[in-house]
């Protein structure tokens, strides 16, 4: 592993994992994957967060959609959990609540397959500090 | 499976439902029928906006158009111009109050700012687990920036004019703390990170240990370079093992950059972090307990002076700040003094992260500006009371806080504010009461809470809280007397002034708060022995009204003391001797002709 050793080295790394990965790993064509993160912090995962991910990672590989799939930390809204959140290419991100294995299952088939969109979406209503 | 080419989001909130928004879904829902447009658009309903005031809420997707207070009768309008004709609807777009715009686009609208992510700003949107997702977001440039400038008084200058103050509860200003500990001399000085969250109903540390550990390590770096330390100690709880895991991950992976040992970013400073695992003794939450658990030692805290700045771990200066403390330290030497002074209030800078829990609909956490009431965070940010109930109070500041009620609803938050309420920030638990929530219970609960916790001591702190805890027993078992009354106010104040450390001197502070704001409460219980909120069991008393019971026997077969009895088809009645207060009788009852007096 190379070693950081300096602001510019920082730089230089931070503008190729920018660039080349847009913060998911998935090659070049990352512009045209869907991103789904599960939130996987103790609440996510005591109510059924991995199991969640499991069902959209092998729901994805049967049939073969350009998904990736993350775990990302509490996302805050607790009393919805397990929450998804999938952002397709070019349009905003939407984030669904109250996700089981059977939901997580109508998500790959309904809204990443099709775009049809399920019940439980959690308006998201905080300001983020990027473009401050 | 469909393909639909546009959404309609319809708010499912209760505010919006009041304003006829299942109305709308329903106009929506026939229009497309109408207009055959049932293959190309959906309409879904949604969780609330948070943005009642403004409902009902429509959103449009995949353009995002924001459509407010919509009416059912707008929905022809919507569908026939914006879906149909690709033409907004531009009298129900948002009106923005100072510029007298519309906006068509929800990330311009006002009430977005309710909430600002600064502390959370990666939690939820990176993965904990890999280092390059941080980096990608600015990770470790802060850490950069310091030690490329390698002037520790100048960051310390920083973090004191950006009016950053410790999250963990006390509010001390941080940078003052680094400046004192940078100033003491000594061969070897400590980082710590307080990780030691043992509000009941606060998880805001963990979240963020769990969502983005490599924020705390990288401002724990800065700290240490601040104030001369080599070496970093986090002490965390041992019930938080995904936390944990994901710290062992993050440390793995800062080393293996090189972002952790020696010679970081080329420069002669080293730095390395070590995990301390605590038992999840609440005490150790203060400092001087924290850092003798850390050394072996009994988790007791001591008299300060000497501070740790002074003499703490292993007798070496050492600095301890909390876990949200740190996550903000990052961003403040990228974005600048300026701009996280510029949000707050005068003496409260930047925002804090609180947990919202109890009978409140959105539970979860929020990250609000400081300065923002008690109203915005229930109704709007927190959804409102569950089942519609009435707001009674909110706790804020766990054991060691105290109750807000009604009249502080419009209170702006911030660390004064909340101490001259008679409560406190505290590390930002907050937990909402509705009307059946019954105050004396409340208070015992926390008592409770401080009885097990209390180190032992001193006798104010052990003994004192033993007996506050008895006396309110006594009166919820609605045996209290007016005198007890005095004798809790006086107690708890000799205890608030007598106690060795902060666990101590704010136990009674439930206690307290609860007695000036809900005195009638108190009296209820000692001299109408009746419990207002009814959920003293002892004060409970079941009774069947005769004119109601038709003798279904129901409530004698579900009785698991046999305290009813009663023939057939004739009114039955309670042994109030026998009766245990379990309610299986009220629940089971089907004509309402039981009752709680």
């Amino acid at each position: 592993m190379e070693k950081i050793k300096s602001l510019a080295d920082l730089k230089k790394k931070r503008e190729d994992l920018q660039s080349n990965l847009k913060l998911r790993e998935l090659g070049d064509n990352v512009d045209n994957l869907i991103q789904v993160k599960v939130a996987m912090a103790t609440c996510g995962i005591a109510s059924g967060a991995k199991q969640v991910m499991e069902v959209i990672i092998n729901e994805c590989n049967k049939r073969n959609l350009p998904v990736v799939v993350t775990q990302t930390g509490c996302m805050g809204y607790c009393y919805a959990e397990p929450t998804v959140e999938v952002k397709k290419p070019g349009q905003e991100a939407v984030v669904f609540g109250y996700i089981t294995p059977a939901k997580a299952e109508e998500l790959v088939n309904k809204y990443l397959a099709g775009n049809e969109l399920l019940d439980g979406i959690i308006p998201v209503n905080y300001e983020k500090i990027d473009n401050k | 499976m469909a393909n639909y080419k546009y959404h309609i989001l319809i708010c499912g909130g209760t505010g919006c439902h009041a304003s006829q928004s299942a109305q709308i879904k329903i106009n929506f829902e026939q229009l497309i029928v109408e207009k055959n447009l049932t293959d190309d658009v959906q309409i879904v309903e949604t969780g609330c906006f948070g943005f009642c005031e403004k409902g009902p809420i429509v959103k449009m997707l995949p353009d995002n158009t924001f459509y407010t207070q919509v009416k059912p009768e707008d929905c022809k309008e919507i569908i026939e111009e914006h879906i149909i004709k690709g033409r907004k609807v531009e009298r129900l777009l948002y009106l923005d109050p100072t510029s007298q715009e519309h906006k068509a686009d929800s990330k311009h609208m006002g009430f977005y700012k309710k909430q600002l992510r600064i502390a959370l700003r990666n939690c939820g949107f990176i993965n904990p687990e890999n280092i390059d997702e941080y980096i990608a977001r600015d990770g470790y440039k802060a850490l950069a920036t310091v030690l490329e400038q390698n002037d520790p008084q100048a960051t310390i200058d920083i973090i004191k004019k950006s009016g950053l103050r410790g999250r963990g509860g006390g509010g001390f200003p941080t940078g003052l703390k680094w400046e004192i500990c940078s100033k003491n001399n000594a061969d070897q000085k400590y980082m710590i990170c307080n990780a030691d969250e043992g509000d009941p109903g606060a998880f805001m540390d963990r979240s963020i240990l769990e969502g983005d550990p490599h924020t705390i390590i990288e401002a724990m770096i800065i700290g240490g370079f601040c104030i001369g330390a080599t070496k970093g100690l986090i002490y965390i709880r041992a019930e938080y093992p995904l936390a944990i895991h994901r710290l062992q991950v993050a440390l793995e992976q800062a080393r293996e950059y090189g972002l952790l040992g020696k010679n970081l970013f080329g420069t002669d400073f080293d730095f390395d972090i070590e995990l301390r695992y605590g038992a999840g003794a609440f005490v150790c939450g203060e400092e001087t307990a924290l850092i003798h658990s850390m050394e072996g030692l009994r988790g007791e805290p001591t008299f300060k002076p000497p501070f740790p700045a002074q003499e703490g771990y292993l007798k070496k200066p050492s600095n301890v700040n909390n876990v949200e403390t740190f996550a903000n330290i990052p961003v403040i030497i990228n974005k600048g003094w300026e701009w996280f002074s510029s949000i707050g209030t005068e003496k409260s800078k930047g925002t804090k992260v609180f947990a919202l829990a109890g009978q409140i609909n959105n539970v979860g956490l929020i990250e609000v500006p400081m300065g923002i009431t008690l109203r915005e965070v229930i109704y709007e940010i927190g959804g409102g009371i569950k089942g519609g109930k009435k707001f009674k109070a909110v706790q804020t500041g766990g054991p060691s806080g105290g109750c807000l009620t009604e009249k502080f609803l419009d209170t702006p938050i911030d660390y004064d504010n909340l101490i001259a309420a008679g409560s406190m920030m505290g590390s930002g638990g907050m937990i909402v009461m509705d009307e059946t929530s019954c105050m004396v219970s409340v208070a015992k609960f926390y008592l409770e809470f401080t009885v097990e916790e209390s180190c032992g001591k001193c006798s104010p702190c052990r003994i004192g809280n033993k007996r506050l805890h008895e006396i309110l027993e006594k009166i919820t078992q609605g045996k209290g007397t007016m005198e007890d009354l005095d004798s809790l106010r006086n107690l708890a104040q000799v205890i608030k002034d007598t106690a060795l450390c902060g666990l101590g001197q704010t136990s009674p502070n439930p206690v307290l708060s609860t007695i000036d704001n809900f005195w009638d409460e108190y009296v209820a219980h000692v001299v109408d022995k009746k419990c207002p909120a009814g959920q003293c069991k002892a004060l409970k008393k079941y009774i069947i009204d005769p004119e109601k019971c038709i003798g279904c026997t129901a409530c004698a077969r579900v009785c698991p003391t046999n305290a009813i009895t009663g023939t057939v088809k004739m009114p039955h009645e309670i042994n109030q001797e026998l009766c245990i207060k379990c309610g299986s009788c009220y629940e089971k009852c089907k004509f309402n002709a039981i009752s709680i007096k």
